[in-house]
């Protein structure tokens, strides 16, 4: 890719901190947003919810079986057994099975992905699952642990806040990994979706009904299109795009505004969505034909080439 | 009118139906899973994502469409993951990771699971020789609950005891025993992996540690003369079990070491890379802890003769040493994957 492009690709969507690319292995960087804090966080607590529910659904059915036909050594294996496993594979089995999604990042629609772009391998799984047990499971038992050793309480604090540095990394990174995704060489990011609209440049989609399709209800002059740039355009298309009770009243303002702008000479009295619609098709074509030409004009502050 | 002239537009309207198609495909396979395909839409299903691939390329050059970009990158993630998504079935797996992967993980790390071995011999020995010059240095590295009776006071007729014991008593719980043994042993091997993540330094601590209770116990029965029919009661099990112990520990080690040293890779690169192989050594060594469980919980109450339980012990230990060093090294090529 030329240096312009990915100066452009860059700056063609505001582009938050929390965007990372992933190449692919056709070399086409695909364009991920990592999921909060919060939401990892939620997402744990929902997972953590169904393991506990399991647990207590398989204690109570221990108990109703040991009051039935008696306690022996298979029900209590089998009952270690079933807690050692969800402790330890919960995760990695559902990571694995479900293309790196558990049930709570499913809900949160959160899911893990290889972050040199390859496909997520099982030993990643393994791995960046293993380290929870320093993350969660060890500070868990130090704090259960501080309340029945009496001497040493000091050192368990002390153990306590050295673990909690791990359980805590996700802070102090702007990827929000957590040690399990620095070892397993992961991210976690939402779930990608989107919805193809109708095309904001077409005259249907845009609700224009011309009644004499030779002539175009609006014309816009070069220099008048030489104001925006890419970003405005997008915002515009944004605008365009909205829905709701005060999405008539932003068209307006937005319109009166570019008509200031680009010192509008036509007619004083225009219908805002038709308006904006006509300057957001001139406008594209105008930027996509300059694109076209590599000249990539990202905003209004951009300079005129 | 203007949108005729749009080459942005003509080019959604030429590859919209692809992307429709494919957007369908996925659709069915994330809520139903990818076996609700056909094999004519499996196969359809590369194609389609590579013209997507393609579709988003042009697309980042041609078209200022917000809507349309942000659109095909979604849809290229969604085929994207289903693509160079996890692959195979887990039998095939299972079989590739012992056959291969695993020996040759524990191969790559050898020089870290001879450090961990060395710290656990250390403790071995000096715990042995701190013990037998001195009885209370017993107390110091065993605690009360551990022992279970098992101290300097105790007789020598309850120590032997303990070696020939069938546990509590009852065959039964020996299931229950079995599967304590190998959970408990699995949480500590897993946690000595974990915290190799902390520069390894409390990893070297951990097998120290074990070391020295083995020392201590090997000393106290030692004093009673009892030395060959302890080793023998610990290697019927032990030989698998502290070798994948001290396997947890150099996986541990191996990555404290990416974090420490990290070589020509960068901090974070050298602990993905080798974090996933450490990774894979756990595991293994929790498969290993399996066996280890079931030699320990039903192995040694069934068998009680010393010379039987050295063989076990002995037989193991050359199968698992013949295992890490032959085992899967014909494919050498395959090992930069």
């Amino acid at each position: 890719m030329t240096a312009v492009n990915e100066a452009g690709k860059a700056a063609a969507l505001p582009r938050p901190k929390n965007l990372r690319d992933v190449t692919t292995p056709e070399g086409v960087p695909l364009r991920f947003e990592l999921a909060s804090r919060s939401d990892r966080v939620t997402a744990l607590i929902i997972d953590l919810m169904i393991i506990a529910g399991v647990i207590f659904g398989l204690g109570l059915m221990m108990l109703v079986l040991a009051i039935m036909v008696g306690m022996s050594g298979w029900q209590a294996a089998f009952g270690l057994l079933a807690f050692f496993i969800l402790r330890n594979f919960y995760f990695t089995y559902f990571e694995l099975r479900w293309h790196g999604t558990t049930p709570g990042k499913r809900a949160l629609r959160m899911r893990v992905i290889d972050r040199y772009g390859g496909r997520l391998r099982p030993e990643s799984v393994f791995a960046r699952n293993l380290m929870r047990e320093v993350e969660l499971f060890l500070p868990l038992s130090l704090a259960a642990s501080a309340n029945n050793v009496g001497a040493g309480n000091w050192a368990i604090l002390f153990a306590l806040v050295w673990a909690s540095l791990f359980t805590l990394m996700p802070l102090f990174n702007k990827d929000v990994m957590r040690a399990g995704d620095i070892v397993g060489g992961t991210w976690v990011i939402k779930a990608p979706k989107g919805q193809l609209l109708p095309d904001m440049a077409l005259a249907t989609a845009a609700g224009i009904e011309t009644a004499d399709p030779g002539t175009p209800a609006y014309t816009f002059t070069r220099e008048q299109l030489e104001v925006y740039g890419i970003y405005e355009l997008q915002t515009l298309e944004t605008v365009l795009r909205q829905q709701g009770i005060t999405a008539e009243e932003t068209r307006a303002e937005v319109c009166n505004r570019i008509r200031r702008k680009i010192d509008w000479q036509g007619r004083e009295e225009v219908d805002p969505q038709r308006f904006l619609a006509a300057f957001y098709a001139a406008l594209r074509a105008h930027l996509e034909n300059r694109m076209l030409f590599g000249q990539r004009r990202e905003s209004k502050h951009d300079r005129k080439v | 009118m203007a949108e005729v002239r749009l080459k942005s537009y003509e080019f959604r309207r030429e590859r919209e139906e692809s992307w429709r198609e494919l957007e369908a495909l996925l659709a069915r396979a994330e809520s139903r899973g990818i076996q609700s395909l056909t094999p004519a839409e499996l196969f359809r299903l590369p194609n389609l994502y590579r013209a997507t691939i393609s579709s988003l390329s042009v697309a980042r050059s041609i078209t200022l469409d917000r809507n349309v970009l942000l659109y095909l990158e979604g849809l290229a993630a969604r085929a994207y993951f289903f693509v160079y998504g996890a692959r195979g079935s887990f039998g095939v797996g299972v079989a590739r990771f012992f056959g291969r992967q695993f020996p040759q993980a524990v191969r790559d790390a050898r020089y870290n699971v001879l450090a961990a071995a060395l710290a656990m011999f250390l403790g071995v020995a000096i715990g042995c020789l701190l013990t037998l010059s001195n009885t209370d240095w017993f107390y110091t590295f065993v605690s009360e609950g551990m022992s279970g009776g098992r101290s300097p006071t105790a007789t020598t007729e309850s120590l032997r005891a303990v070696l020939y014991d069938d546990g509590g008593g009852v065959l039964e719980s020996l299931y229950l025993f079995a599967t304590y043994l190998f959970t408990h042993n699995s949480q500590i091997g897993m946690l000595a992996f974990a915290l190799g993540f902390a520069l390894g330094v409390p990893v070297m601590l951990l097998m120290f540690y074990n070391g020295l209770l083995i020392g201590a116990f090997v000393a106290l029965y030692a004093s009673r003369g009892l030395t060959i029919e302890f080793v023998a009661w610990l290697s019927i099990h032990g030989t698998t079990e502290l070798l994948a112990v001290i396997l947890c520990g150099g996986a541990g080690l191996s990555l404290g070491s990416a974090f420490a040293f990290p070589g020509r890779h960068s901090r974070l690169d050298n602990l993905a890379r080798r974090g996933r192989k450490a990774g894979m050594i756990a595991i293994g060594a929790v498969a290993m802890l399996l066996i280890a469980g079931l030699l320990e919980g039903f192995g040694r109450q069934l068998v009680q003769d010393p010379a039987l339980r050295y063989l076990i012990g002995g037989a193991m230990l050359l199968l698992w040493l013949l295992y890490f060093t032959f085992a899967g090294r014909e494919r050498a090529d395959d090992r930069s994957e």
